[in-house]
């Protein structure tokens, strides 16, 4: 396995507050990091730092062994990277847009002509190639986004919430790409949605409040998701530090005076317990619904699992 | 790399009606104060045939069309610089440029020339108009290429001017009143210094006037020649670092 991008004790700061906060990690060749935050946590700052467009105020990236802060001209060559906002130029069609991203990439005529067809094909713009950009669909630009990252074949492959805005179907076919991408290349991609992950990665970060929290693979991952969450409604006001008392109940949130979300352990699997609780209180329970995981009770899971 | 942007940046302003329009209505304009200086001449001619050693065709047509020229076009050239970075931070799509294997200085460059393209063009058809006097006169041809170096020096300074103020806002708006502002101070400053009876003599150095005057009346003068181009550099890198700078923003 070729280390491909080492990043290494990231700090950056804007203004008093910090975006990121010692964020070190390592890529490889054939991984698919996940990086995976609520917003505002400091997810696109890191991969900004990753492409050059912002300075940490300290640390070190590495590209292919090449130091990107004293050499970027040579280390941006090993690297596509899709913003969060694609950067199309609306007023170009499809195939002059791919033209002038391969020209910016220093790449040959010949050579572009031939990436810019298995561009196109990979993801599924053929239809596409005449057209200007600035009439394409939010979801056609957003597939050019990532043709322009992968158009020069290189080795890292920096994507910023990729599936923003694709129809589940598209979202489907951009999750297969991905994965076909992570054979050959080393690729990061920014998401908020946990299946994301869990579909398409090899491997998964979880960043919060700029710090990095958990680094698993995604098997890993699903293990650290012992953390469920139920919604419970009652026909009479429960008291709410009986409940908190049962064992695997980690936090209850009342939503109303009767409805309540708690989360629990799933290890300890509290849910026959409360139901039996509310049943001999007399509170009369009249719902109990089982929710997905969200990132919530992810961080939850991670971050307060000490907190009774 | 250098050519690549500027060759792109070059087609946009054709892809808009932008380099259209400008080309349009500067031709109109000056084509009339053309046609006014040549109605000056024929008007003038038989005084000036009587007069020894007096002013000819060139000197009659040639300087004040290229003087006006330098006055629309110091209007003209902000519109289309303002757009040059603010315009792509603003569409957010500078990273394609900034994550790409290109230094902050291709980047500007490109730009810079990109733009002065469609200036060159203007140049070009300004001193067409002269030209076509050949057909019936003689033309001083040392006085017109003065006259062309001293507008392309004007018109690069323009330039690397409005490309500054372009990089320090992301509004393209805010950068084309900023530009014209500080285009039209540095023209102006040695204007105040007349009205006094001892001129300042840093104010009147300084002016982008006095040096375009300079060179359009023949007199090409290296001290004239190194001013502009100290003058472009000056912006050129101010805009390199201030690319440069995007990157620590707080």
């Amino acid at each position: 396995m070729t280390l491909l991008l080492e990043a290494d004790h990231l700090y950056r700061h804007y203004g008093k507050r910090c975006a990121v906060n010692d964020v070190s990690f390592t890529l490889s060749r054939g991984e698919v990091l996940g990086f995976l935050g609520p917003n505002g946590a400091g997810k696109t700052t890191t991969l900004q730092m990753l492409c050059g467009l912002l300075a940490p105020d300290t640390g070190t990236i590495k590209i292919n062994g090449i130091d990107l802060l004293s050499h970027p001209k040579l280390a941006k060559q090993s690297l596509g990277y899709l913003p969060d906002t694609p950067p199309l130029y609306k007023d170009l069609t499809v195939q002059e847009f791919l033209r002038y991203c391969g020209q910016l990439h220093g790449m040959a005529k010949p050579q572009i002509a031939r990436a810019i067809t298995q561009a196109q094909d990979r993801c599924g713009l053929q239809e596409a190639t005449h057209r200007l950009i600035g009439q394409l669909s939010k979801g056609f630009q957003q597939r050019l986004g990532i043709a322009q990252a992968i158009l020069h074949n290189p080795d890292v492959i920096i994507l910023d919430e990729p599936t923003v805005g694709l129809d589940p179907l598209q979202i489907r076919e951009i999750r297969a790409l991905i994965r076909e991408l992570g054979q050959g290349h080393g690729v990061i991609l920014s998401t908020h949605i946990l299946s994301e992950v869990q579909e398409s990665c090899t491997h998964v970060q979880i960043i919060h409040q700029g710090q990095l929290i958990l680094r698993e693979n995604v098997a890993g991952l699903n293990q650290q998701l012992e953390a469920g969450s139920l919604e419970v409604t009652t026909r009479l006001a429960a008291d709410l530090s009986v409940l908190a008392a049962i064992p695997g109940v980690t936090r209850i949130k009342p939503l109303t005076d009767l409805r309540l979300q708690i989360h629990y352990r799933t290890s300890d699997n509290p849910k026959q317990k409360i139901t039996e609780t509310i049943m001999a209180k007399g509170w009369g329970l009249q719902e109990l619904t089982p929710i997905k995981k969200s990132m919530e009770d992810i961080f939850i899971g991670l971050t307060q699992d000490d907190a009774p | 790399m250098i050519s690549t942007i500027a060759i792109r940046e070059f087609k946009a302003l054709f892809l808009s009606p932008v380099a259209w329009s400008l080309l349009a209505v500067l031709q109109f304009i000056l084509a009339y104060l053309f046609l006014k200086q040549v109605e000056t001449f024929m008007v003038l001619q038989p005084k000036l045939a009587a007069i020894p050693n007096s002013p000819g065709l060139t000197d009659i047509v040639v300087p004040p069309l290229f003087g006006n020229a330098a006055i629309i076009l110091l209007l003209a050239v902000p519109l289309l610089t303002m757009r040059l970075i603010a315009e792509e931070r603003r569409n957010k799509t500078l990273p394609l440029l900034l994550s790409a294997p290109l230094t902050n200085a291709e980047i500007i460059l490109g730009k810079f020339l990109g733009c002065l393209g469609l200036l060159v063009i203007v140049i070009g058809l300004v001193t067409a108009m002269p030209l076509s006097l050949l057909l019936g006169g003689e033309l001083d041809f040392g006085k017109l290429s003065a006259n062309v170096l001293a507008l392309l020096m004007l018109v690069s300074a323009l330039t690397a001017t409005g490309l500054y103020l372009s990089c320090i806002t992301q509004h393209p708006v805010v950068a084309g009143i900023g530009s014209f502002g500080l285009s039209l101070v540095l023209w102006l400053l040695d204007t105040g210094s007349q009205m006094r009876d001892h001129r300042n003599e840093w104010l009147e150095y300084l002016s982008l006037l006095r040096h375009f005057q300079n060179l359009q009346s023949g007199l090409i003068n290296s001290v004239d020649v190194v001013y502009f181009l100290v003058f472009i550099s000056i912006f050129i890198l101010l805009s390199i670092r201030s690319l440069d700078k995007l990157r620590w923003q707080k």
